[in-house]
């Protein structure tokens, strides 16, 4: 079942995407452009199976959105990518989970050192009851980081364009939860930024939001896909159209595991779907 | 169809006619009025007991100002020669109280953590009960545990001076007696902590130790710090234990290892004794009780004040 990486095929879907070179798994890593490769992931809550066999890959600075109807399986399979399951009793996956390369569910793999390499963004902000300066501070903090720490969390707070609502000293000091969601959730970007990950994983960051801030985190991504590789969870298909170099599509089979059902650049996805049920999701006749 | 059900069985109940809403409504009356009475009874009994203590400790600082009470380094009641200096009294019971969070809370936070962040699911449900049997075993039986084996066994071999009756030994049990106050109270702060919150730390690559030491602790502090605060007035107001291993010889000293009198100790040696009733002697008792009791009613005022603040913010 699980194969080894010379082994490596190429997926059950094209991937023209952007380098005209990029049609497969292996291609992609041959260019240095993928970043995680899924290789025949399922996963288990106990008996449950929340997803089933799904293949695909993660490439290197673009933003990959992946959509669905509700309970399909896409927090489970964002979350698969940088065990944050693990957190989970009674969860189980089989399969492989490449990050340059490595299976990072390997014996041999810390899952902290995972973390610190792949960020994630969650659904609802949940910034530390601390401060806005020690909320960006956290990860530095706990990583043991070397250097000036007032320096490493104004570049968080910049990137992450927050910095020119909190520079001020009273204002950066006082407790994060006295800013906005939108606020908020621009911190929990800067929170994670601040360890200097390679990979940022957002499960639905701007459901909690209004439409204006939500547009600002969609700014925000794309400035961010410049350096960083993004893997974005959303239930809104307007949002991944606007964000997202390549879209999957994950829907539920016949005994609720999530399936992939396409996947490839999200122009074509869009336009121009392979699956009868993408385009009846995509138009609104499902789901 | 749920609602037919629902329909059915109401319409079966007959409208209850003029006169039964009347004999209702005199009954509630009746109730009413009974349920005042008792909770009338009961503030009336609290208020004639502070007024009758009042008047002792009025008798008291009438005879010994509040200077002599809280200045003097003597407290010798019962000899010929007479120093009402409370300090003996309110030291010892303040070093054995402190004694006991120096065992209760490092012990008590750490059982906290480990129910709260490492335990499955299996082990707390096993673990729990085990340690709140402990705040079940009468303080006396702590008390002769203290005497009979903390001292003998672990205090004297470990500190050849130390004598029969000593501070350490009550401070240690009475550590033993809060431990499960402080792990109960504590794990409940930490539990109420939202799984969000441990995520985005996990997620920030924190291990199982950091999320639980930077994250949760902090985020329940101020639940914590209540559980502790309840402890201490705990330890403040425990009598058994003090009194059997810790001995009745008021004595002004911050060394554990020797022998000292609670307030808690001097009041029993007092009511148990022969001292007359309407005495200055005897006053003393309430004058230390009011001391006691005002001191640990700021402490659970604190912690009340503590605990609503903690629940406020997720809120
Ligand atoms: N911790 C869990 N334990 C058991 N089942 C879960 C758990 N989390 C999610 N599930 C189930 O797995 C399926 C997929 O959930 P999820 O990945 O959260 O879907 P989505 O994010 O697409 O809405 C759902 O049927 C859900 O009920
Ligand atoms: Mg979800």
């Amino acid at each position: 079942m699980v194969k080894s990486d010379q082994q490596l095929t190429a997926p059950p879907f094209p991937l023209p995407v952007l380098s005209p070179t990029i049609n497969s798994v292996e291609s992609a890593q041959a260019d240095g452009d993928l970043a995680i490769a899924l290789r025949s992931l399922s996963a288990w809550y106990g008996s449950f199976q929340a997803l089933r066999d799904v293949t695909m890959a993660v490439l290197r600075q673009r933003i990959t959105a992946i959509i669905g109807p509700s309970g399909c399986g896409k927090s489970t399979l964002i979350r698969c990518l940088n065990r944050m399951n693990d957190l989970i009793p009674g969860f189980r996956l089989t399969g492989q989970v490449l990050f340059d390369g490595q299976d990072i569910y390997s014996k041999r793999v810390d899952p902290v050192d995972v973390r610190r390499r792949i960020g994630m963004v969650f659904q609802k902000p949940n910034p530390f009851p601390k401060s806005i300066y020690e909320n960006a501070a956290f990860g530095p903090r706990i990583n043991g980081y070397v250097g000036n720490l007032d320096e490493i969390v104004e570049r968080a707070l910049l990137l992450a364009a927050l910095w020119d609502e909190v520079k001020d000293k009273d204002k950066l000091h006082k407790s994060a939860l006295t800013l906005s969601g939108g606020q908020q959730q621009r911190l929990c970007i800067a929170r994670a930024l601040a360890v200097e990950p390679e990979v940022i994983l957002m499960d639905e960051p701007c459901s909690a939001l209004d439409p204006v801030a939500t547009l600002k985190i969609e700014d925000l991504m794309r400035e961010l896909a410049q350096n960083y590789t993004i893997v974005i969870v959303t239930h809104n298909m307007q949002q991944a159209a606007r964000v997202a170099d390549s879209t999957a599509v994950l829907m539920m089979n016949e005994d609720r595991a999530g399936e992939l059902i396409e996947y490839g650049p999200t122009r074509e996805v869009f336009t121009n779907p392979k699956e009868k049920r993408t385009e009846d999701y995509i138009t609104g006749r499902f789901g | 169809m749920h609602q037919d059900v629902a329909l059915g069985r109401l319409s079966r109940v007959r409208r209850p006619g003029p006169l039964q809403a009347r004999l209702r409504r005199g009954r509630e009356a009746v109730v009413y009025g009974v349920l005042l009475l008792c909770a009338l009874v009961s503030v009336f009994t609290t208020l004639a007991i502070v007024a009758a203590l009042l008047e002792e400790i009025w008798a008291f600082f009438d005879e010994v100002s509040l200077i002599e009470f809280f200045t003097d380094t003597q407290w010798t009641p019962l000899f010929r020669d007479q120093h009402f200096g409370v300090l003996p009294l309110l030291s010892a019971t303040l070093l054995m109280s402190l004694g006991a969070m120096l065992v209760a809370l490092p012990l008590g936070l750490a059982a906290a953590i480990f129910l709260s962040e490492y335990a499955p699911a299996g082990l707390r449900a096993v673990v729990k009960p085990v340690l709140e049997v402990l705040a079940g075993i009468p303080t006396v039986v702590y008390g002769y545990f203290a005497l009979q084996f903390i001292t003998p066994e672990i205090v004297r071999p470990l500190f050849t001076e130390a004598g029969p009756f000593n501070a350490a030994s009550a401070s240690i049990a009475m550590g033993i007696m809060t431990l499960p106050l402080v792990s109960s109270l504590s794990e409940d702060a930490m539990r109420a902590v939202p799984q969000t919150l441990r995520e985005g730390a996990y997620g920030l690559g924190a291990n199982r130790f950091e999320v639980a030491l930077r994250v949760v602790v902090p985020a329940a502090l101020s639940g914590i710090m209540a559980a502790a605060i309840l402890a201490a007035s705990r330890a403040i107001g425990e009598t058994m234990i003090v009194t059997i291993a810790a001995g009745n010889m008021p004595n002004l000293s911050w060394n554990p290892l020797e022998g000292m009198q609670a307030m808690t100790a001097y009041i029993v040696q007092v009511s148990l004794g022969d001292t007359p009733r309407g005495t200055i002697e005897y006053s003393t008792i309430f004058a230390v009780g009011m001391l006691l009791f005002l001191l640990t009613l700021l402490l659970n005022i604190a912690a009340q004040w503590l605990l609503h603040r903690f629940r406020e913010v997720y809120e």
